[in-house]
Order: C-alpha cells, then sequence, then structure tokens
C-alpha cells in the first residue's frame, strides 16, 4: 500500500477549467471520499488518478514515485466502475483472472489468487457464471474481486454503489469499510452520496466546481465545515441557515430573531466571541436539525444552550426520529426531536438550540467565521 | 347478446387471418415466380423450351444444361464454361471480404473506444464514402492500381473492392461499439491490456452480431459487383458476373435459354447459400444496439 499525492492537478477540456488546482495528501492506508455535487469533476480526477486521462498541469505521486507518465497498468492501480465495467464474454472467474494473466502470474497461482479472493467475498459458487446471469449486487461484488485480485498499491471506486438498491447499498457499504479494514488498503472513492462519505472516509474532500471546497476528516467537516457549501453538503437533513444581525446581549453577542410570536434575542456566550468585531453586521448562523431539539435532551447534554417556545408549522416523522419545522427570520428551519416528544403540527412547544456546535458564516464570501 | 358480440369479433379475426395469409402467400409467390421460371427453364431441353409454355412444369427433368454452363458453355471467345470464373470469384471475394471486414472492425473499434483530435471529422469522410457512386471512383482507381503495379491482377480487384467497401464496414462496426461501454476498454486498460490485445479478447468476442452483417453485406456487394470486375480484371480472371454477361450476350448460334438460366442461377446461388446459413443472425445484428440489452 502506498501513500498519495496530488499536485496542483488542472485539468481544461477545450475552453472550460474541469479541475481548478486540485492538491492533496493522503497517507497509506487511508480512506479518502471524494465527493460533491454532479459535474464537479471527481470521475475526472480519478481517471487521471489511473491514467486514463492526462491532467493539463500538475503532478501525481503514488507513494515517492511520479505516476504522470506511467499508462495505467504501470502505475499499479485497480479501478472499479459505477457501471462494474465487467467483460461481458468472460466468466466470472476469468474476469477476476484477466488482469493477473496480463501480468503473467502464472497459471496455478492465478487459480489461488481467485479462490481467495471468491472466499473474501462469498462468490465462490458464482465462479463459472458469466455476469449477464448476476444480479445487480454479485456484479458490484466481482467488480471488486478483480480489484481485490490484483493487489494493487492504490484502489480507485467511482461510485461504486450508486447502481444498487437502498438496501443493497447499505449492505455493500458495510462491505466495503470491512474490507478496508481488513486489506489496509489505500481507497479513493468518489461518490456524491454524503452518508457513503461520512460513513466510509477517513478523509473527505469535498469538491465543488473543480476545486476542493474543504478537505478533512469526517468529524471536521461535519464540525468545522469552511464555508456554507460544505456545511449544506454534508449532513442530512442538511444544516439550518438563518441569516440575522449580531447585537449587544448583556455584555455578550446576541444575533436578533423573529418569530410569528415576535422578536428575541439569541444569547450566543461564550460562542459568540468571534463574532465581537461584527457586532451590528449581518450574518448567517448554521445550526443542525438535531441541535434545535426537545428542551428536555438537549438542556442536559449541552455545555450551554437557550430555550423557548416556538409554534410548529410542519411535522415529518421519520422513525428514529420527528422532524419539526418552525419559522424564523422567514427561513423554515428544522428541528429534529424524539418521536414522543413531538407535538402536533400547529401548536406551539418548547425547543433548546444547542449553541456549543453552531458555526456562523459571512453572508458575502460565504465562509466561516473564525 | 355478449356472447354474440363476442362470436362475431372473433369470426372477424379469424377472416382477417385469413385474408392476411392469402395476401402473403400471393407475395411469395409473386417473388418467387422468377426463380420458379428459371430453374423449371434450367431443367428444360430446348425443344420443350420452344414448344411449351414459360411457367410449364418440364416434360422430362435433364441436367444438361447445368453441365454446360459449368464446363463448356462459351463466354466470348474462350468456351470452357463458367467453372473457372467461379473459382475467379471465390478467390478475390473471401480475402475482399474478410479484409475489409477486419479493417472496418478496428476502424470501428479506434472511432469508438480510442477517439483522437479530429476522430469526428475522420468518421464523416468516411461516411461519405458511403454515397460515392462505383463509375466515379473508376477512373483514379485504375491510375492507382497502375502505380501500385497490381492492375488487372486479383490482388488489384481485392484492392479495390476492400477500398470501396472499408467505408460500409467502417460504419457497421461503428455503429454496433458505440453502444459498447467505453469502461469496458478502461478496465481492460488498468487490467493491463493493449490496443490489440483489447481488440482481441474484449471487443471482438462481442462482436458476432456485426460480423455476421458485415459479412453477409460484403459478401452479396462483391460477389455480384459487375462494374468492378468487368473494368479491372479482363480475359482468364473475370469473375463469374462478367462471364455470365458474355455468355448471355454471345451471339453465336442458337439461344439457349436453359443454359442462361443454369448459369444466372450458379451465379445466385453463393450469396443465397449466405443468407440461408446466416441470415436469421442478419436482422438480429441490423438491429443489435437499437435496444439496449
Ligand atoms: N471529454 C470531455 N470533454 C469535455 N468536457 C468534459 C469531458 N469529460 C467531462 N467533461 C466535463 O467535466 C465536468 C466534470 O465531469 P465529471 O465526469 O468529472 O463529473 P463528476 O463529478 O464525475 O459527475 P457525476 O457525479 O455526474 O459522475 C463536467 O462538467 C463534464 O461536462
Ligand atoms: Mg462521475
Amino acid at each position: 500500500m502506498s501513500s498519495l499525492t496530488i499536485r496542483n492537478i488542472r485539468k481544461v477540456f477545450g475552453a472550460v477549467e474541469v479541475l481548478k488546482d486540485i492538491a492533496l495528501r493522503i497517507d497509506a492506508g487511508e480512506f479518502l471520499i471524494l465527493v460533491g455535487p454532479s459535474g464537479c469533476g471527481k470521475s475526472t480526477l480519478l481517471n487521471i488518478l489511473a491514467g486514463l486521462d492526462t491532467a493539463t498541469s500538475g503532478e501525481i505521486l503514488i507513494g515517492d514515485k511520479v505516476v504522470n507518465n506511467l499508462s495505467p497498468k504501470d502505475r499499479d492501480i485497480a479501478m472499479v466502475f459505477q457501471s462494474y465495467a465487467l467483460y461481458p464474454n468472460m466468466t466470472v472467474r476469468q474476469n477476476i483472472s484477466f488482469g493477473l494473466e496480463m501480468r503473467r502470474v502464472p497459471k496455478q497461482e492465478q487459480g489461488e489468487i481467485v479462490d481467495r479472493v471468491a472466499k473474501i467475498l462469498q462468490m465462490a459458487h458464482l465462479l463459472d457464471r458469466k455476469p449477464a446471469q448476476l444480479s445487480g449486487g454479485q456484479r458490484q461484488r466481482v467488480a471488486m474481486g478483480r480489484a481485490i485480485a490484483r493487489d494493487p498499491q492504490l484502489f480507485l471506486f467511482d461510485e461504486p454503489l450508486s447502481n444498487l438498491d437502498a438496501k443493497l447499498r447499505v449492505e455493500m457499504r458495510t462491505e466495503i469499510k470491512l474490507l478496508h479494514d481488513r486489506l489496509k488498503a489505500t481507497i479513493v472513492y468518489v461518490t456524491h452520496d454524503q452518508i457513503e462519505a461520512m460513513t466510509l472516509g477517513s478523509k473527505i474532500a469535498v469538491m465543488q466546481g473543480g476545486e476542493i471546497r474543504q478537505f478533512g476528516s469526517p468529524q471536521e467537516i461535519y464540525d468545522r465545515p469552511a464555508d456554507l457549501f460544505v456545511a449544506g453538503f454534508i449532513g442530512s437533513p442538511s444544516m439550518n441557515f438563518i441569516k440575522a444581525q449580531a447585537v449587544e446581549d448583556a455584555g455578550g453577542v446576541g444575533l436578533q430573531l423573529q418569530t410569528a410570536d415576535g422578536p428575541f434575542v439569541l444569547p450566543l456566550r461564550e460562542a459568540g466571541e468571534a463574532l465581537r468585531p461584527r457586532m451590528g453586521k449581518t450574518l448567517i448562523l448554521g445550526v443542525r436539525p438535531e441541535q434545535i431539539s426537545d428542551s428536555g435532551t438537549v438542556l442536559r447534554t449541552a455545555r450551554y444552550a437557550y430555550a423557548r417556545k416556538f409554534r410548529i408549522e410542519l411535522v415529518e416523522p421519520t422513525g428514529p426520529d420527528t422532524l419539526l419545522f418552525v419559522r424564523i427570520n422567514g427561513e423554515t428551519v428544522c428541528c429534529r426531536v424524539r418521536p414522543e416528544q413531538a407535538c402536533a403540527a400547529g401548536e406551539s412547544m418548547e425547543l433548546a438550540f444547542d449553541l456549543s456546535k453552531a458555526v456562523f458564516f459571512d453572508p458575502d464570501s460565504g465562509k466561516r467565521i473564525g | 347478446m355478449v356472447e354474440v358480440q363476442r362470436t362475431e369479433t372473433a369470426g372477424a379475426r379469424v377472416i382477417g387471418r385469413v385474408m392476411l395469409y392469402a395476401l402473403l402467400i400471393l407475395f411469395a409467390l409473386y417473388y418467387l415466380m422468377p426463380l420458379f421460371v428459371m430453374l423449371t427453364t434450367s431443367l428444360k431441353t430446348l425443344d420443350d423450351i420452344r414448344g411449351g409454355n414459360l411457367i410449364a412444369l418440364p416434360e422430362q427433368v435433364s441436367f444438361d444444361a447445368w453441365i454446360k454452363a459449368w464446363s463448356s458453355a462459351c463466354t466470348g471467345v474462350n468456351c470452357g464454361g463458367l467453372s473457372g470464373n467461379f473459382w475467379n470469384s471465390v478467390s478475390f471475394v473471401l480475402p475482399a471480404v474478410a479484409i475489409s471486414t477486419l479493417i472496418g472492425a478496428l476502424n470501428g473499434y479506434v472511432l469508438t473506444m480510442w477517439r483522437f483530435r479530429g476522430s469526428d471529422v475522420f468518421f464523416t469522410l468516411l461516411l461519405i464514402g458511403c454515397f460515392i457512386p462505383f463509375q466515379v471512383v473508376l477512373l483514379p482507381m485504375a491510375q492507382t492500381l497502375g502505380w501500385l503495379g497490381i492492375a488487372n491482377s486479383t490482388t488489384g480487384l481485392i484492392f479495390v473492392h476492400v477500398v470501396y467497401g472499408l467505408a460500409f464496414t467502417t460504419l457497421f462496426f461503428r455503429n454496433f461499439y458505440v453502444s459498447i461501454p467505453e469502461e469496458l476498454v478502461k478496465a481492460a486498460r488498468i487490467d493491463g491490456a493493449g490496443f490489440f490485445r483489447i481488440f482481441w479478447r474484449i471487443i471482438l468476442p462481442l462482436s458476432p452480431p456485426i460480423l455476421v452483417v458485415c459479412v453477409i453485406w460484403q459478401f452479396t456487394q462483391i460477389w455480384n459487383d459487375f462494374l468492378f470486375g468487368v473494368v479491372f480484371s479482363s480475359g482468364e480472371r473475370q469473375p463469374i458476373t462478367v462471364a455470365l454477361n458474355n455468355l448471355v450476350n454471345t451471339s453465336t448460334g442458337v439461344k439457349e435459354y436453359n443454359v442462361d438460366m443454369a448459369a444466372a442461377i450458379i451465379a445466385g446461388l453463393p450469396t443465397l447459400f449466405v443468407y440461408v446459413v446466416a441470415g436469421k443472425y442478419f436482422v438480429r445484428g441490423l438491429t443489435a444496439g437499437s435496444v439496449k440489452g
């Protein structure tokens, strides 16, 4: 297994700059997630890593070796595609051993490797079938088997689960995670599913419009998003953004909020320290749905919180939690409560803001403050 | 009430079916008529032909006309029947079909899986090749063959047909291969296979439907070709189509319709054979790729 270093990669198609100065580095054995909306350049970057496409400028290092000028087969990588790309004319066994054969692995060793891979992925009974005779999940498994068999320095996955139904996707996600723990492989994994990103990654690069908006551990990205885009993209339901003015409040900073029941000031206490220079200015408060909950729960767990009665506009039970929607400063704000605490739409109930994890953004640049 | 209605519609359906089949049979007979006439005439004696009517069965079946057409009828000055020309045709049609099909497949592979700057322009130009009539290329081709030193040879004729057929074969394969996901080739490249290996191991095994279409098309075109045959070959080396023309148009002596008919059937037999053997794949291949899966 090797580390991966990407230095200032740019890619231009005609007049369009699809990748703008991408730079990041992961250590051997790390699981890197490239996540972002459709068209942000994830697959392009992956293809460049694989050597299927060339960067306009920049460098790629696998381990300590610059691989820019190596062909895909000399980079010692394996790739799993969204469409699986199994060879339709070959059996599962041949699909898995094709790469070994191309690398002149002796026949007997090929057989041993195929058997071992089939055992890891529990597909020994499928070895003599053609891809057309397999279900989507089984094809996915074979595609992974083909990658594992080669024992490469680096695995590349391009949205490998996006063609599976929801249940299978969750199963395979777990399986990939177990596989990573077991193989200690260095993996670059493309997805636009932020749950996959959070659960699988040891590092996440959130991309948008050909740029990396933030690169960090899943928890960092969740708790301290670099900007409004990242904050909104990661997390489901997504973070609430409330535009409000910073005002003086008992010697500290508060936010001027407004509901149908009248105005009030949300005291920020310690969380507002960084906002002092912006007194009187408008900024954006970012608060996740689970940080606004029934006051009993929040007041018990949060370092500091603010409770108040709100009128509930809409109720959406999801099973484990119920989502309540209230209106603050003209925005619909989503709150997450335990189902037994939820009231009916139109009623009022006391909700508490857990402010210890609240974040603030500059409305002009969209960047997080502090 | 309901009962009656149902029987009425069932009755209408039966009548509809009967009419449909009657019409189909009628058309089939209409199209088979010339073949029937050719076949029966070829089996008649000359007396029989003169005395009887066109669609009557032969009074007595005779294969003399067939034997003569094959081995002793006169085509122009030489009187060795069509056999020599038949083998002439075979000897350039088979290589020409094989070569043009193979190159077409490679072209299609490159144009879909290994696109290069200007590959679309290249393809468009090739497409135009499909619309160029035979006559237009005759003179330049004659000159080219002269330069290459292969005028009036089997090699020359093969060359002509390969060049002329490439536009079509490329089109066939290109349109078939666009439906094959590019990721297959990407996966194979990462697996370590090169250009030709991917073609041979991955792409070609997926190609039988279009191979059949291409072979049938090319075989029919090249076997039936008259113009290139008459222009670019002479004497001994002429293909069967040209020889057939000479045979039928030889004006010395009596007109032997039975021999003409036998000769025409001999000339048409190989294409007929190819259709019968591979015909069902032909239709399948033509529609393959138009529907997913
Ligand atoms: N060969 C190409 N020529 C021109 N533009 C291209 C080419 N390939 C990709 N692009 C453009 O580059 C951008 C990034 O494409 P890419 O396939 O990397 O997106 P992605 O992040 O993988 O999206 P998705 O999640 O939909 O797969 C897109 O806007 C796309 O239109
Ligand atoms: Mg993509």
